[in-house]
């Protein structure tokens, strides 16, 4: 197991490093300097020099590189460009409305996907399983900010229910609470689809094991046995689903995120990409990246730990 | 498992076009996605307008017999805006699923069939890129090479490639202990004649269900990032460009962004539905679930 762990986390501490050089190495390989590109055409020369100077960009490649893993562990990811304040100190001011949002997101698509996967099979080839069945195919192929954008038409701007932007004052646990509704709703709902058809698949197996045989040859009725025995064991192999649904969630929350005007790292890194602000494009993507590969990692660890046999690090 | 023994287990060509018929859903998914085609192929023909022409006169414009979907803030047509859109949204999906399907397809051959290092290093590679938070990888390419529909295709490709290849790749190592392939190198076929003659035609059928599968998520990137004014530049005809300017005017005139929504559904849902039915018809077993 101690070996396993040292491999898995090895390689994904590697896999960090690789995209971020290579992403270093983009920068470039590309024509044209950033800093030009981000003042625009009628940029003085002495100008660009000194964005150059300020995004680090007159150190060769290599310094430049190193420099800037040396200073990511230290959690120095760099100044940006233009308001001048620390990157990191960004990237934590909004993070907590991201995680948040992907939290409840997932939260609800969870306990939605147990419910109506349950529902599926419990009438099972009835109405109820085909509606569920096309009703959850189509929420996992519609976008989730089309989703989104519907909702804040319906809700917050026709019906005047729910706030169509922010993320709520500070403090306003219920102006909060109010302004997370159709975000979650919107980024969750694709999920809670893929989850009900994985918690079907994965009941209807369970349903064929002998001791659900045995429940039902004493009589026990079918909503008894998918409840109180056949879920619970259903449940386990959708959880590793889960970590990386949360990478997924994170995704759809960057454009949810702009549709509702919310602070977070969506927000925050798609106005950094219109300025080609680079110090907090990179910064935001090695941290949502670390974000992302310790959570899979995590999950991978409690996966082999829970089942010995998982222990092949890349997988195919 | 010999070649010939795969092939008897598919329905003859002309069954499979029945089959997904006879499915509602791939039925509908099929009518949907033949409708989108029409409008992509045939827009200079079907749009009523062009889409780019400018009658700031009528702006705003709610849908009417002369305009089907309104107009927009500068008076453009947005029923001719939208059936262009549907030229751009496809012709950017298909030519970057097809780059990265290729792609995949070699690559992947090469893992499962070459050298051990180079499957090592591949399969690194293909890890690395899969285990990327999709949307922040394209956004960061976005940044470097400044939006447009080719830094759009490189996104597209690079972020699709590596699970074509883990699928092809996966495939090739399952198939490369088989029987008639060794019977094949016994007899002295080099490695070229084994990949591209007996490998290639055995593991292309799950790539393209996958690549169907993929054609939504491509669509759905691509407008949301014109959504997000980082996909093709304005004052091209994309969907997510529609949806931005709808967003701006969306309490002076709601039915432009209500309007542009629609086809992005409908599009999203036929390729999701038409996928699905394809795997039903080809692959029963169904490895290749989407996720949203």
């Amino acid at each position: 197991m101690l070996g396993y762990a040292i491999r898995r986390l090895g390689l994904s501490v590697l896999i960090l490093v690789l995209v971020m050089s290579a992403m270093y190495a983009m920068v470039f390989l590309v024509p044209g300097d950033p800093a030009s590109l981000a003042l625009g055409p009628r940029a003085t020369p002495e100008l660009k020099e000194a964005l150059r100077e300020r995004m680090g960009l007159d150190q060769p490649v290599l310094v430049q590189v190193g420099h800037f893993f040396g200073s990511a562990l230290r959690g120095d990811l760099g100044i940006d460009v233009w308001s001048k304040r620390p990157v990191l100190g960004q990237i934590l001011e909004v993070f907590p409305n991201t995680l948040l949002l992907g939290a409840v997101a997932l939260g609800w698509a969870f306990a939605a996907g147990i419910l109506l996967g349950a529902a599926a099979v419990v009438w099972r080839d009835g109405w109820v399983d085909r509606l569920l069945g096309v009703l959850s195919v189509s929420v996992i192929a519609v976008p989730s900010f089309v989703v989104a954008i519907y909702a804040l038409i319906v809700f917050a701007v026709w019906l005047n229910w729910l706030p169509a932007i922010g993320a709520g004052e500070p403090g306003d646990i219920a102006g909060q609470a109010r302004a997370l509704v159709l975000p979650a709703f919107a980024v969750g709902v694709g999920w809670a689809g893929y989850l009900a058809r994985l918690i079907r698949a994965s009941l209807l197996e369970v349903m064929e094991a002998p001791h659900i045989r045995t429940a039902r040859a004493f009589g026990m009725s079918e909503r008894d046995i998918v409840f109180r025995h056949a879920l619970r064991v259903a449940i386990v192999p959708t959880l590793s689903v889960l970590a990386v649904g949360f990478g997924a969630i994170l995704s759809s929350a960057v454009f949810v995120e702009s549709v509702f005007s919310r602070p977070g790292i969506g927000t925050l890194i798609t106005g950094a990409v219109e300025k080609r602000n680079y110090p907090v494009v990179m910064g935001t993507v090695l941290f949502m990246t670390a974000f992302y590969l310790a959570v899979v990692t995590a999950a991978d660890l409690l996966i082999a730990r829970l089942d010995q046999r998982v222990r092949d690090v890349l997988r195919g | 498992m010999s070649c010939a023994a795969d092939d008897t287990r598919l329905p003859a060509r002309r069954g499979i076009g029945r089959a997904l018929l006879a499915d509602p859903l791939g039925a509908a998914g099929f009518a949907l996605v033949a409708v989108f085609l029409a409008m992509a192929l045939l827009a200079p023909w079907i749009a009523p307008y062009d889409p780019v022409a400018l009658d700031v006169k009528a702006k705003f414009q709610p849908p009417s017999a002369a305009h089907w979907a309104g107009t927009d803030h500068l008076g453009r047509d947005l029923m001719s805006r939208l059936v262009w859109g549907a030229r751009l949204a496809l012709g950017i999906a298909t030519t970057s699923v097809g780059i990265a399907g290729a792609l995949g397809l070699v690559l992947g051959l090469v893992a499962g069939y070459g050298a051990r290092w180079l499957d090592g290093l591949l399969v690194l590679v293909f890890a690395s890129m899969s285990s990327l938070p999709m949307i922040f990888f394209a956004l960061a390419v976005i940044t470097v090479l400044g939006p447009g529909p080719a830094t759009l295709i490189l996104v597209i490709v690079l972020v699709s490639f590596p699970a074509y290849g883990r699928l092809i790749r996966t495939q090739t190592l399952a198939l490369a202990g088989a029987d008639f392939i060794l019977a094949e190198r016994a007899m002295g076929a080099g490695p070229g004649r084994i990949l591209f003659r007996h490998l290639l035609p055995n593991v292309v059928g799950p790539l393209v269900i996958l690549i169907c599968m993929d054609i939504p998520v491509v669509i759905m990137l691509e407008a949301g990032l014109g959504y997000l004014n980082l996909g093709v530049r304005p004052p091209a005809p994309s969907w997510g460009n529609i949806l931005s300017d709808g967003y701006t005017s969306l309490r002076q005139a709601p039915h432009v962004i209500i309007v542009a929504g629609i086809p992005l559904v409908l599009a999203t849902l036929g390729f999701t539905f038409l996928g699905e039915g394809l795997r039903d018809v080809l692959d029963p077993r169904g490895a290749g679930r989407r996720r949203p």
